[in-house]
């Protein structure tokens, strides 16, 4: 028998670029639109459609084999087709070309709590979000107090969950997936929400999973998450797979991939961007103390990082914001453009225009070595507008940080200028 | 490397592939599935009146009211002939398929852009989706009856044998739902105009049946055959026969029939074809 859990030859995906805004919303237009297809098809000419200009492909000729039992990250940044792939795989949706094979149930924790309703009470949302996830109305019973158990929301478990804090209908939701017992696991951005005991508590879950030789496939921005939890990575970029490799080197190499800008990205040839968002990025530069575009900035002089930007119309509690991450993907800070009460108060509302959100780093602040820089544009709870996880990498150079009278490598990914005192009690 | 799941244990096989032309529907996977169904059906009903502060009543009110209605507008001030029977109990028996028939299809025609979330997250078979939405209408209907019930025993209509006949034709409503649901709601997936057109649909579908009127004002002949066509005409027909012994259905019922399964048979293979869509337009 063989050992494989899945196996996919080839597998592409055309999507139609805009079908939601380009789609025939009348009567007249369905009924020309049905003529000419019908057209199309006496005179066996469908294949036009497929080509032209209006059609993208999220996916182009994906090939991978996993085997039974392995944990399988997959990274990528923003459409370069993970979450399409995850689809395609679950069989939410099916692929334009290709061929894949897969061994056994697939469970997909694509969003957690994926059909709870807000008006049932937990307990109601457990049997129905089991039997959305394919479970049996029996196993959900036999599992009903282990899955109680770990979502611990105790004796609110008969209360609608719209009553529920965010945290506790997390925990609910993912504990319903969590016992899902399928031969494999797709895994989509479960980690990307919650406070860090529930992150730690699912990546807990993950890892029984894979320890009891089911597949599991995870898909994450978390790098730390993916390093901990995966042997093997996946690397897409375009709808392409670029790299299939040992964990530590897929991370590295999507860190550092498509970086031919020196210290600046742009966006504004960008297909990705989404052409009805009010916020259209255009680009996002690393500047050094004299203002020039740099790869490589001095930690102990200082610099800043810009994002410049349109609003094509007035936004309203628009917030831009920069997370820094190291190239192993931990956090180092994160920083919105309207922190500030005072700038908070005069940018509530941010007419139409051009803009430039400049972000001034102190001096001494990082430690050498590279950095990764995210953007992400939005209204605080309200809607995202844009989000790049790695929009950018740069070089910080210690020359004449604190302590370089000793030219040893310092841990950590911050270089602070501290205040030391010594007192000889002599 | 081997594992540590039983090794006996049967592993199913899934294969992705592109999904080409027409399918046919799987309904061994249905069946499967079927625990999601009544799971489905159960929430629509849940949900629906856990914040009506009348709840079910409004089950009882709905039909009674539009009973009342009809009976002063088309019984008494347009003194419509109604089979010999008094027009209250007349517009009733209708009013009960009539608006178990327009609930399922209102409920499933927009079905699928409902639970858009689903759709576009798991897989289970789609046809799930609007089965369920048919079904929740039962409970309505079941709650209604009684309402039905009263009216016959307050006219003192007592049901005979024929009363058996009912379970067919419930039967054959859903059915007549399922199958115009299957079409519109995978229409209302690409064109959200179908769920403005829908109220306008049941409106012309309903004074198109026999609920205010009685078939016989429809004249012999290819009008009669014509008005048959309606799959409504027959289930109405025989709902109020098999309650009040009126007229017994006629060739009308089998066209219906026919009707029913030709409309449900292209709503399954159409359903069916733009199941695959569905995750990527919804």
């Amino acid at each position: 028998m063989s050992n494989l859990a899945l196996r996919v030859e080839n597998i592409s995906k055309q999507y139609r670029i805009g079908s939601s805004h380009h789609r025939p919303d009348t009567l007249r237009d369905l009924l020309t639109s049905n003529i000419r297809r019908i057209g199309h098809l006496l005179t066996h000419r469908r294949q036009d459609n497929q080509k032209g200009s209006d059609h993208i492909w999220a996916l182009k000729d994906i090939s991978f084999e996993v085997e039974r039992g392995q944990v399988l990250g997959i990274i990528g940044r923003n459409g370069a087709g993970k979450s399409t792939l995850l689809k395609i795989l679950s069989r939410v949706t099916d692929p334009t070309e290709g061929y894949g094979e897969i061994n056994g149930r697939v469970g997909s924790l694509l969003e957690v709590g994926t059909g709870f309703h807000p008006e049932l009470s937990g307990r109601e949302n457990i049997y129905l979000n089991g039997a959305i996830l394919g479970m049996r109305r029996e196993e959900i019973d036999r599992k009903f107090d282990e899955i109680v158990a770990f979502s611990e929301v105790g004796k609110f478990i008969d209360t609608p969950v719209k009553r529920f804090s965010s945290g506790m209908y997390l925990r609910l939701a993912f504990a319903v997936a969590a016992h899902l017992e399928p031969e494999i696991l797709v895994v989509d951005e479960v980690l990307a929400v919650g406070d860090a005991e529930f992150q730690r508590k699912c990546l807990g879950k993950m890892n029984d999973v894979a320890q009891e030789g089911r597949t599991v496939l995870f898909v994450s921005h978390n790098m730390s998450a993916i390093l901990r939890l995966t042997e093997e990575t996946l690397v897409l970029d375009n709808g392409k797979l670029v790299m299939r490799a040992k964990t530590p080197q897929a991370v590295d190499h999507y860190l550092n991939m498509g970086l031919t800008e020196q210290g600046q990205r742009d966006w504004s040839q960008d297909e990705g961007a989404d052409q009805m968002s009010p916020f259209q990025p255009l680009k996002l530069r690393v500047l050094n103390i004299a203002g020039q575009v740099a790869d490589t900035v001095n930690s102990a002089e200082g610099f800043s990082i810009e994002i410049e930007y349109n609003l094509t119309k007035p936004v309203n509690g628009l917030r831009v914001g920069l997370y820094m991450m190291t190239t192993r993907g931990e956090f180092v800070f994160t920083t919105f453009d309207t922190d500030d009460p005072g700038l908070f108060e005069t940018f509530t509302l941010r007419p139409q225009g051009r803009y430039i959100s400049r972000c001034m780093i102190p001096p001494n602040l990082l430690n050498e070595g590279r950095f990764v820089l995210g953007v992400n544009a939005s209204i605080y709870r309200i809607q995202r507008f844009f989000q790049d996880d790695k929009a950018l990498t740069f070089t910080v150079d210690a020359t004449g940080a604190p302590g370089m009278q000793w030219p040893e490598k310092r841990l950590g990914p911050v270089r602070p200028d501290l205040q030391w005192r010594i007192e000889n009690l002599t | 490397m081997e594992n540590s799941r039983a090794p006996f244990k049967q592993i199913p096989v899934t294969y992705l592939r592109p999904s080409k032309g027409w399918l046919s529907v799987d309904f061994k996977e249905l069946w499967r599935y079927r625990e999601l169904i009544f799971f489905l059906t159960w929430r629509d009903i849940k949900v629906r009146y856990k914040q009506a502060v009348l709840g079910i009543a409004w089950a009882i009110l709905q039909p009674l009211l539009t009973m009342l209605i009809f009976t002063v507008v088309f019984g008494i001030l347009l003194d419509t002939p109604s089979q010999d029977l008094p027009y209250p109990l007349f517009s009733l028996s209708a009013l009960l398929p009539w608006q178990l028939f327009a609930s399922a299809l209102q409920r499933s025609s927009v079905s699928l852009v409902g639970n858009a979330n689903l759709i576009t997250k798991v897989y289970f078979p789609r046809l799930a989706i609007p089965i369920a939405s048919v079904f929740a209408a039962l409970v309505d209907f079941g709650v209604s009856f009684l309402v039905l019930l009263g009216a016959m025993a307050y006219y003192r209509f007592w049901p005979g044998w024929n009363i058996l006949w009912l379970l067919p034709i419930v039967v054959l409503v859903l059915l007549t739902a399922l199958s115009v649901g299957l079409w519109l709601s995978a229409l209302n997936v690409q064109y959200r105009d179908i769920q403005h057109m829908v109220p306008f649909i049941i409106q012309v579908w309903m004074y198109a049946s026999p609920i205010v009127y009685p078939i016989e004002i429809i004249p012999e002949g290819i009008w009669r055959v014509l008005y048959g066509l309606n799959p409504m005409v027959g289930v109405i027909q025989g709902f109020r026969w098999a309650l009040l012994d009126g007229e017994p259905p006629d060739m009308t019922m089998l066209i219906s029939v026919v009707v029913v399964l030709l409309l449900l048979v292209t709503g399954l293979y159409y359903f069916r074809r733009m199941e695959k869509t569905f995750a990527d337009i919804v």
